[in-house]
């Protein structure tokens, strides 16, 4: 498991996968074209904006909605390495996890770290450190069965070594 | 200690004796379930990882039902991968348009899906499968590339909350008014991660297309599923449609929930959901005036005979007011037959509205009804979020059929006693 390091851009409660990627665009699954949309119905330009590595920190119930995985997969192709939320919407966690975009439920860190910051999380233990001020925030980690998906790379992966394909 | 429902389905199908809430299982699954936007993915993965077979090819439904018939070259294509998949693989349930139908009203129609079933579905409104007493949840394209592959579906045990339904439904008030309610009083995110369980006297009379309904919207308070216990009222609907055996299961009486919830139907007037969450309720009665562009009558959440039998009832002898498009779209083909024979079509067609075949279309924006900055609409769709329809300064309205149509006639969000 590995270090992350990034600047944030922050969001509220309830971004539903309907603005994380509008479904005039799910006539692809080209992760590149996907990314130009991404989040454009709230934040025109996003996807310009974006360096790669940055985080996102959200509220309650992040990627609501639909099942669509071009949601994580538009993000991920945006550059965004990770999001940490207050809570994710179960069909995004799954997506998430699913497709190794890194994810974290820490809702003192949601609270407290603010946009534009830059920030560490260390994705094995949890803990994520804002690294201006230096304070350090832990979130739960993931139960062993999660983390072994994440260790082979996401379920594909898990499926194969499990199939032997 | 008593079982619910859910943890009784997601045992059997885990092979366990029982399960907990918060347990991680492997479970296998009844019907894996895909569709144009999300099958493609789901094929590449597929194909990513080598895999040559899908593990039954009886046990897979992929339908082309939301940018179809084609909107455009790149859902052609989407289509076309779906279709050569299906093909190849000798998939016995793949629907073509015409022989179709949007998926979560056409799989129960068809007997796909039966009560006692896990279901998977890589659409997040396959949880609608759970009014016939079965486990269906939304799952991701990956999630079903692996499935179909496996046969099995990696799921937490939910915690289950209960609803009781007491009392009888207020004139012109039908499940979709129950879940815009509940959802109103416990938010989009109120039973994140859970299950929904439906019951109480309301639920004991309510037909099956409200049940749909009801079930259809769980996601939109965020649960993993929404569970009616089957009863007689599911058994009649499914005995001449099921074509494989299915079991029936009841939760016990000392089953623990983490909430229970009691309603009154007395307090439930038809609901309105407005922009930008389905939890954004208001009763019919505070609704000020706001004027509308458009009406949208279908979707898997109401486009069921029912409802376009209640649409029918407010609009014999009416036309559509000068300024409003009513688009009704029926959810299946054969819905669309029975709309025929009981004449609803006609008066529709008198009351000026456009019948388009079967389709997710507008619901998502997609096509056969995209709205322009601006613009209003009135919908028995399930999600209002920003863009949802079209432009990201356009707003949905949710609301039952009767007073979507009632709406269409009066050009504004109106009461169908009204009328």
């Amino acid at each position: 498991m590995k270090i992350i390091e990034g600047r944030v851009w922050k969001f509220g409660d309830n971004i539903d996968t309907d603005v994380i990627i509008p479904a005039r665009y799910l006539n692809t699954s080209d992760p590149e074209e996907l990314a130009k949309h991404c989040m454009e119905d709230i934040d025109s330009g996003f996807s310009k904006k974006v360096r790669k590595g940055d985080l996102i920190v959200a509220g309650d119930n992040f990627g609501c909605g639909s099942s669509r995985e071009h949601a994580p997969i538009a993000i991920k192709a945006a550059g965004i390495a990770g999001i940490i939320a207050r809570s994710f919407a179960r069909i995004f966690f799954r997506n998430a996890i699913n497709i190794g975009l890194p994810i974290i439920e820490c809702p003192e860190a949601v609270d407290k770290i603010e946009s534009d910051t830059l920030i560490r999380i260390d994705l094995s233990s949890g803990l994520i450190t804002d690294i201006r001020n230096g304070k350090s925030y832990r979130a739960t980690p993931f139960p062993p069965f999660m983390q072994e998906l994440i260790a082979a790379g996401g379920l594909m992966n898990y499926v194969m070594l499990q199939q032997r394909l | 200690m008593g079982r619910t429902i859910t943890e009784k389905i997601l045992a059997a199908h885990a092979g366990l004796a029982e399960v907990h809430p918060g347990e991680l299982i492997k479970a296998k699954v009844d019907i894996a379930l895909g569709n144009d936007v999300t099958a493609p993915l789901a094929i590449d993965e597929f194909e990513k990882a080598g895999a040559q077979k899908v593990f039954d090819p009886n046990k897979i439904v992929l339908i082309p039902d939301h940018f179809t018939p084609n909107k455009d070259i790149k859902s052609a294509q989407l289509c076309l991968k779906m279709r050569r998949f299906a093909k190849a693989q000798g998939l016995r349930h793949y629907y073509e348009v015409g022989r179709m139908g949007i998926e979560h009203a056409f799989l129960p129609e068809q007997g796909l899906v039966l009560p006692g079933d896990l279901i998977i579905g890589a659409d997040s409104h396959t949880c609608t499968y759970g009014a016939l007493g079965a486990f269906a949840t939304g799952i991701g394209s990956t999630d079903l590339a692996a499935a179909m592959i496996t046969g099995e579906v990696w799921l937490k045990v939910p915690e289950s909350i209960k609803f009781i339904f007491w009392g009888k439904l207020r004139p012109w008030v039908s499940g979709k008014d129950l879940i815009l309610y509940t959802i109103g009083k416990i938010g989009v995110d109120g039973a994140l991660y859970q299950a929904m369980e439906f019951v109480g006297e309301v639920m004991d009379q309510l037909d099956m297309d409200s049940r749909f309904t009801m079930a259809n919207m769980a996601i939109e308070a965020g649960a993993k599923n929404g569970i009616i216990a089957p009863d007689n009222i599911t058994l009649a609907y499914v005995k001449s449609r099921a074509q494989r055996n299915f079991k029936l299961y009841q939760s016990d009486k000392e089953a623990s929930y983490k909430t229970v919830y009691e309603f009154d139907a007395a307090d439930i007037e038809p609901q309105v959901a407005f922009p930008s969450l389905p939890a954004n309720t208001m009763p019919i009665s505070q609704v000020p005036n706001i004027s509308i562009d458009q009406v949208i009558i279908g979707s898997c959440t109401n486009g069921r005979l029912s409802d376009l039998r209640v649409a029918a009832q407010v609009l014999q002898g009416h036309k559509v007011h000068p300024d409003v498009r009513l688009i009704i779209i029926p959810a299946t083909q054969d819905i669309y037959r029975q709309a025929l024979i009981a004449g609803y079509i006609e008066i529709f067609l008198d009351a000026q509205a456009v019948i388009s075949t079967p389709t997710c279309g507008p619901c998502l924006g997609g096509h056969m009804g995209v709205l322009a900055e601006g613009e209003r609409a009135v919908a028995t769709t399930n999600r209002n979020f920003v863009g949802r329809m079209g432009d990201s300064r356009s707003e949905v309205y949710l609301t039952n059929p009767a007073v979507a149509a009632a709406s269409a006639i009066m050009g504004r969000i109106a009461n169908p006693e009204e009328i």
